[in-house]
């Protein structure tokens, strides 16, 4: 039980992320995309398509978090002190997209509302790229406690997966946009997702290579034998996935390029997620160092795997009330 | 410059806490109240139940919103700023908010995409049934964080080994000894300051002779509500103080700036508590009253601050202040609610221009109430985090002071700023009134597919 129920756990909040990065992800890539438009009736219209869904995505952020704080205590307490900046940064630019969904509709000029919404999204975005540079970069931690400096994660590496993870959340805003709207904004986001893609990949392609040469760990579980035998489909279907995404944009199919951008970004995660598996805090604390007591993690497994269903359910039923796209100049409320 | 990290962190999350709990204070009871007039609706099929229902969650939308994103901020802070206290009772809280995210967070965001979005788009029945759910997702979310709360103010069904508490009864931890007495407080609380909002935007309707029909149904309903909430907040209120003596005597005695527990308390209306000295200056006070109210004798004992070292007493002034704003707003809550009744009951509600003039300034009484309810009840547990276990200085984040400073300064301006067109974007759709969703959707009433494009310009607010 000691040995399986953090497993079981790492799964979860992994399930979680994944969840998070992908919903809150085309959400925060439609603020990304905001400056691009026209107008504030087509910013109405991008808004439209996102506005009775952001809320429950985000809330898979609270849920990673919280999960993170139950099940491995030790390091929810290392991450959030050696990321304390970029943290609070997300959190202060999460505020400020989050109240532009309702305050651009009230005031009187939307103008000022959008530019909240655009950099709340881009910065929160570029905040979590951070974040997850840092952690594949490594925390130094020592007696079980964050020991580095405020600054440790402002590093060249940081802000390249920062910035690939602006491209990564455009992709979807953009494959979101193909999908759930019509006229001229679903047409400058067909164009969009292409330009979207291939940055994702140059992104992709330099953190792959980056990582491995910078951390021997990370090399080792790649390139080592018998792991290559393994591993060496993961690029190749990437890189399959990322083909048929750019055909099925040019052949101006509707959901197909959003859910080949979803799978791209669970191949990148994959990808970490092996690079970096069994360190939760990388290269340090795995997920056995860091479990919060059995019991805790029992309580909350069960309360999980019983909610967890309805959870989605729902989720599944608010997705299926609001199928369908948005028209051009279609609003709120 | 010396930055003292222990008071920063604590000043930077008293200060995101208190602007979050204005939202939740206010949409638990929004909420069951747009529930109620959807329900009223449903059951009449009057239309000025759905217009003032529809009025209410535009208000909503935008209080909900500043609660959503102040609220995923605390769930973070416990790691950023307290990163020992997460350790030291992650097995404890951290399930506690796992269960509030389960339970409550993911049903109110979903629902409330339906209860925003959803009018045109869902049959009434679903509609109305979103808002329950909300009002049920919002309650929820108060029981489980004022679980995690109460445990760390009387902590139970646990044992500490090497510095970490490990659950041994979930019940006992859930269902410890102050619990039941703040959640029934706190959830009045709520559920009196949205009657209180009710209250005044009705008044303010009824007073400048606009709206004048929903400002009636509002002024009613609120005060049909508030006259029942606020007395019953003082019994509720009498029993959590008893609670507190109980098991956290040192707070009620910084409640009443009461020194020496050898003699009986005077229940002090004004005092200058001198925390040096150990004695208060300027005290206007009833004699032997906080004995009475406290132990039901006139010459009741209860223990003092003196009783305890100095290192273990906490703020008193901050307390003993807190309190009495919080007395001084629940006593005229409860006659200002009567006495509306009263005027009701005699039929001249309507006529007494003076008592809509006073209610319609009456609005943010409940939110300063509970603010103060919050900080007497968190500064009393001072200087503990978990109550005569850990001690606030040791659960420390190992951050610098300085960048707790400089984060403190971010999260003011922009809370100032986002705050500040809340309000004012807020007090915007009040003055326009429930006329301005009047005639939009009322076609779509039923199921329709889509809203029609041709409605879709004036959607705006």
């Amino acid at each position: 039980m000691e040995w399986y129920l953090p497993l079981i756990w790492a799964g979860v909040i992994g399930t979680a992320v994944a969840m998070y990065v992908v919903m809150d992800g085309f959400d925060l890539g439609i603020g990304i995309l905001f400056p691009f438009a026209k107008n504030e009736r087509e910013r109405d219209q991008m808004m439209r398509s996102i506005a009775p869904f952001w809320d429950g995505n985000e809330t898979w952020l609270v849920l990673g978090g919280a999960g993170l704080f139950v099940a491995f205590p030790r390091a929810y307490a290392v991450i959030m002190p050696a990321f304390y900046l970029p943290v609070i940064v997300m959190l202060l630019a999460l505020v400020f997209r989050g109240v532009a969904f309702e305050f651009r509709l009230v005031s009187h000029s939307k103008k000022g509302w959008s530019v909240a919404f655009t950099v709340g999204s881009t910065l929160a975005t570029l905040a979590q790229g951070v974040i997850l540079g840092g952690m594949i970069q490594g925390i130094k931690v020592e007696n079980g406690a964050y020991a580095g400096g405020p600054y440790d994660w402002a590093t060249p590496f940081g802000f390249l997966c920062g910035l690939a993870l602006v491209a990564g959340y455009g992709l979807l805003g953009a494959t979101w946009l193909v999908m759930k709207t019509e006229g001229l904004v679903a047409v400058r986001a067909r164009k969009q997702s292409k330009q979207f893609l291939i940055a994702v990949l140059g992104f992709m392609a330099v953190v792959s290579l980056w990582t491995p040469f910078a951390e021997a760990r990370i090399a080792e579980r790649w390139f080592s034998l018998p792991n290559f035998y393994y591993l060496w489909p993961v690029p190749v279907v990437t890189a399959l996935v990322a083909l048929a995404c750019w055909r099925w944009i040019g052949q101006k199919r509707d959901a197909p390029p959003f859910l080949a951008a979803i799978a791209l970004f669970m191949l990148g995660y994959g990808g970490l997620v092996i690079s970096n598996f069994p360190y939760l805090v990388p290269p340090t604390l795995t997920i056995w160092d860091t479990a919060g007591a059995p019991s805790s993690q029992i309580f909350m497994l069960v309360g999980t795997l019983v909610l967890l269903p309805f959870v989605l359910g729902y989720i599944v039923l608010v997705y299926w009330l609001f199928r369908g796209k948005v028209r051009e100049g279609e609003s709120y409320h | 410059m010396d930055f003292d990290p222990v008071l920063l962190a604590r000043l930077q999350f008293a200060f995101t806490i208190i602007f979050h709990i204005i939202f939740p204070s206010f949409t638990i009871g929004l909420s069951a109240y747009i529930a109620t007039l959807g329900v009223l609706w449903l059951r009449t099929g009057e239309e000025r139940h759905q217009l003032l229902m529809r009025f209410w969650v535009k208000i909503f939308a935008v209080s909900f919103a500043m609660g959503v994103v102040s609220g995923i901020v605390l769930s973070y802070q416990f790691g950023t700023n307290w990163s020992r206290f997460s350790v030291a009772t992650g097995n404890i809280v951290g399930p506690l908010l796992g269960y509030e995210v389960l339970t409550a967070f993911f049903l109110e965001a979903t629902f409330l995409g339906i209860l925003l979005f959803g009018f045109s788009r869902v049959p009434p029945w679903l509609y109305v049934l979103s808002a329950i759910v909300v009002a049920v997702g919002t309650m929820l979310s108060a029981f489980w964080i004022l679980a995690a709360n109460s445990w760390m103010q009387t902590p139970a069904g646990h044992e500490w080994r090497d510095g970490v508490a490990y659950p041994v009864d979930w019940l006992r931890i859930v269902f410890n000894p102050s619990f039941p007495y703040r959640l029934a407080h706190m959830l009045n609380a709520a559920y009196l300051t949205a009657a209180f909002v009710v209250i005044a935007v009705g008044a303010r309707y009824h007073y400048s002779g606009k709206h004048i029909a929903e400002g009636r149904t509002m002024l009613r309903m609120g005060i049909g509500l508030a006259a029942i909430l606020a007395p019953l907040q003082l019994v509720i209120g009498d029993q959590h103080g008893l609670n507190t003596l109980k098991h956290q005597p040192i707070k009620v005695a910084a409640m009443e700036a009461h020194w020496d527990g050898s003699k009986p308390a005077d229940f002090h209306i004004f005092a200058w508590p001198d925390e040096k000295a150990g004695t208060n200056h300027f005290a206007l006070s009833i004699p032997k009253g906080a004995s009475l109210i406290l132990t039901h004798h006139l010459n009741g004992l209860f223990p003092g601050l003196l009783s305890v070292p100095e290192a273990d007493r906490p703020p008193v002034k901050v307390v003993f202040f807190a309190f009495r704003i919080m007395l001084a707003i629940g006593f005229f809550m409860i006659g200002s609610a009567l006495l509306g009744a009263f005027l009701w009951w005699r039929g001249t509600l309507f006529e007494s221009r003076w008592y809509m003039r006073v209610m319609a300034q009456t609005w943010w009484m409940g939110f300063v109430a509970v603010i103060a309810g919050w900080v007497v009840t968190e500064s009393g547990r001072q200087p503990w985090i978990v109550y005569n276990i850990m001690r606030t200085a040791d659960a420390t984040s190992p951050i610098p002071g300085a960048t707790i400073a400089g984060t403190l300064a971010l999260f003011v301006v922009a809370y100032g700023i986002v705050f500040s067109f809340g309000i004012y974007y807020m007090n915007r759709l009040i003055a326009k009134g429930p006329d301005a969703v009047k005639g939009k959707g009322q076609k779509a009433v039923g199921i329709s597919p889509i809203a029609s494009t041709k409605d879709a310009g004036e959607g705006i607010v």
